[in-house]
């Protein structure tokens, strides 16, 4: 009885470890592959008879060529730009709308949450078209601020809903007393509610800033002239069409485009946990 | 006549007045919310509306007049399109294979994370990088592993022997849309995978030890505690997953831009293609409006998702 527990415990790490291993190589192997294709030279990438995991001659030749010959360096600036100034406002426009609707009563503050959270789930893809044609009509076509008003209509409803689940989690107590004591809503929002809910905030921001710096199909239609392009437009409109053999810069571009969410992530992940195990009031 | 301190505290309650009338709640509740209703009323709602109109129109970019009112023509013109007839099969085809895999194979994500004790945050970290990187830029690495000459994956299968010649990833009808298809799901398995793990940590420990008290197999433990205890949250991540599924269009924009032959143009690339490339605005917002169907099932089967949770 005792060592067939034990066989069954064995087996079963046994089948984890494999799983674990099949999930980082099947999710894993682009990167690396990508990562590896950027720092091998030409005579290597395009040689058929070289075992294509094999690499001698490292290189930093396919990145130098990206900073020095293209517009990556002025695509990074733009997306960095665009996400923070999207990110900023919608940030500020979310908490205001998931306090009222999360604390306020008001007639219409449930159909409200309920249509705001629908809107989340409208696609990006669905509206983009008329969209165009709307900022075309608001002169404001190929100009980098029709990315920045564009953006928070995903990351409104993203964000506002985020912190609605935030905001429910304080108790009312808190701004009640404070109200007491003589401040008004909007000062016990700001005083007593906010540097509670910094956690949530921090998080939903990340995570607006995710969603912009990933975003294409706006980047697209609304900025088509090369010097407002974002890193993923400019990389995928500019760089593929520029040469047949360029595959080392390619890769390379689109790693470091990638690079700045994976380091942004990781400190989000822990801000996520937090906010999910330790609540919000307990500190 | 009013001497200037009376005139100022007058000023000030009249300011103190608005201030009190102001953080009522049924005025500073709306007051609030009205940025963002007005953003998205502007650029969500609005545009929606122009996208109905523009379907009934004959409007095309190298115009500048409003185009002429023709009704349902487009309509009538996409149903008896070859192009579009084609475009409308692997869009659901693309969608509905894609989200079976990712569901199951994120599901086994799951459950194997759920049991790996050491460094379970790094790697849930790292597995989550195809989920959150730009997916424009992760396509562009598979362009590259499906490239005609140098595909990495056909060294790797011929080497093994489990191919004879060279697999033309993204040259032919089926194997395009087998190659994004692969692409979506690969991207899609951490969002199910970790989602999913959520959901089983949320699982009381308590109704394992039960069913351990009972002599409970781990299969059955599987069927009769979590299975059902992860419905609802399979049910939320799936239904999200096959509306965006069905309007994506990023992968497919960079792998194979609908081709080769229309096989791999799905609704939002068909509208791409027909409204900014060609030009014919009020046909392409008609195939987009395609897209809008699901997302009414989508919406309708969450609100009472969410009503049921009340």
């Amino acid at each position: 009885m005792q060592s067939s527990l034990r066989i069954r415990k064995i087996t079963k790490g046994i089948v984890v470890t494999f799983g674990l291993l099949f999930f980082i190589v099947i999710l894993l192997f682009p990167f690396y592959w990508m990562f590896i294709t950027s720092i091998k030279p030409d005579s290597e990438l395009y040689d058929t008879a070289q075992p294509p995991m094999q690499l001698l001659k490292p290189t930093l030749e396919h990145y130098v060529y990206l900073f020095e010959n293209t517009r990556f360096l002025l695509w990074l600036k733009n997306s960095a730009l665009v996400a923070t100034v999207s990110t900023a406002v919608s940030i500020v426009i979310g908490t205001l709308a998931a306090y009222s609707l999360a604390r306020l009563r008001f007639r219409g503050s449930r159909t409200l949450g309920l249509t705001i959270f629908i809107t989340y789930l409208v696609p990006t893809t669905l509206i983009f078209l008329p969209l165009a044609y709307v900022i075309r009509s608001l002169g404001l076509f190929d100009k980098q601020i029709a990315l920045m008003i564009t953006y928070p209509t995903f990351l409104i409803p993203f964000c506002t809903w985020l912190l609605m689940g935030y905001f429910k989690g304080i108790p009312r107590e808190l701004e009640e007393s404070a109200m007491v004591d003589g401040a008004t809503r909007l000062q016990a929002l700001r005083m007593i509610i906010l540097p509670i809910m910094l956690p949530g905030i921090i998080s939903a921001a990340l995570f607006a800033f995710t969603l912009s710096w990933n975003e294409f199909v706006y980047a697209l239609t609304l900025a088509q002239t090369e010097a407002i392009k974002t890193l993923p437009t400019g990389i995928v409109s500019q760089l593929v069409l520029a040469d047949v053999y360029f595959w080392g810069s390619l890769m390379a571009a689109a790693l470091l485009g990638s690079v700045p969410i994976a380091i942004l992530y990781s400190f989000f992940l822990e801000y996520y946990v937090k906010g999910m195990t330790a609540g919000a009031v307990k500190g | 006549m009013q001497s200037p301190l009376t005139a100022e505290t007058k000023k000030i309650s009249k300011l103190e007045q608005f201030s009190i009338w102001f953080n009522q709640e049924k005025i500073l509740g709306p007051a609030l919310v009205a940025p963002a209703v007005l953003i998205l009323l502007l650029l969500i709602a609005y545009p929606f509306c122009v996208a109905i109109w523009l379907s009934m129109t004959d409007k095309i970019i190298a115009r500048s007049d409003t185009g002429n009112f023709i009704w349902f023509a487009n309509f009538t013109k996409l149903f008896k399109d070859s192009i579009f007839q084609r475009t409308t099969i692997n869009t659901f085809n693309y969608a509905l294979v894609s989200v079976f895999f990712k569901l199951v194979l994120g599901l086994l994500m799951a459950l194997v994370l759920d049991e790996v004790k050491i460094f379970k945050n790094f790697f849930r970290g790292i597995l989550l990088l195809p989920w959150i990187v730009p997916t424009s830029l992760s396509a562009l690495g598979f362009l590259w592993m499906f490239d005609s000459q140098f595909s990495i994956l056909n060294r790797f299968l011929l080497d093994w022997g489990l191919i004879q010649e060279k697999i033309i990833w993204l040259g032919t009808p089926a194997t395009a849309m087998f190659s994004v298809q692969l692409v979506n799901i690969w991207r899609g398995i951490p969002f199910f995978g970790i989602s999913l793990l959520a959901g089983l940590q949320s699982i009381p420990q308590e109704l394992y030890e039960a069913a351990d008290i009972d002599g409970a197999s781990s299969w059955s433990k599987f069927w009769n505690v979590t299975f059902p205890l992860l419905m609802p949250v399979t049910a939320v991540v799936t239904l999200f997953s096959i509306v965006q599924t069905f309007a994506d269009f990023q992968i497919v924009y960079v792998l194979t831009r609908g081709g080769p032959v229309n096989s791999t143009h799905l609704f939002a690339t068909l509208t791409h293609q027909t409204a900014i490339l060609a030009g014919r605005l009020g046909e392409g917002a008609a195939i987009s409006l395609f897209m809008f169907p699901i997302l009414v099932i989508a919406v309708i089967l969450q609100l009472r998702y969410l009503q049921n949770q009340d």
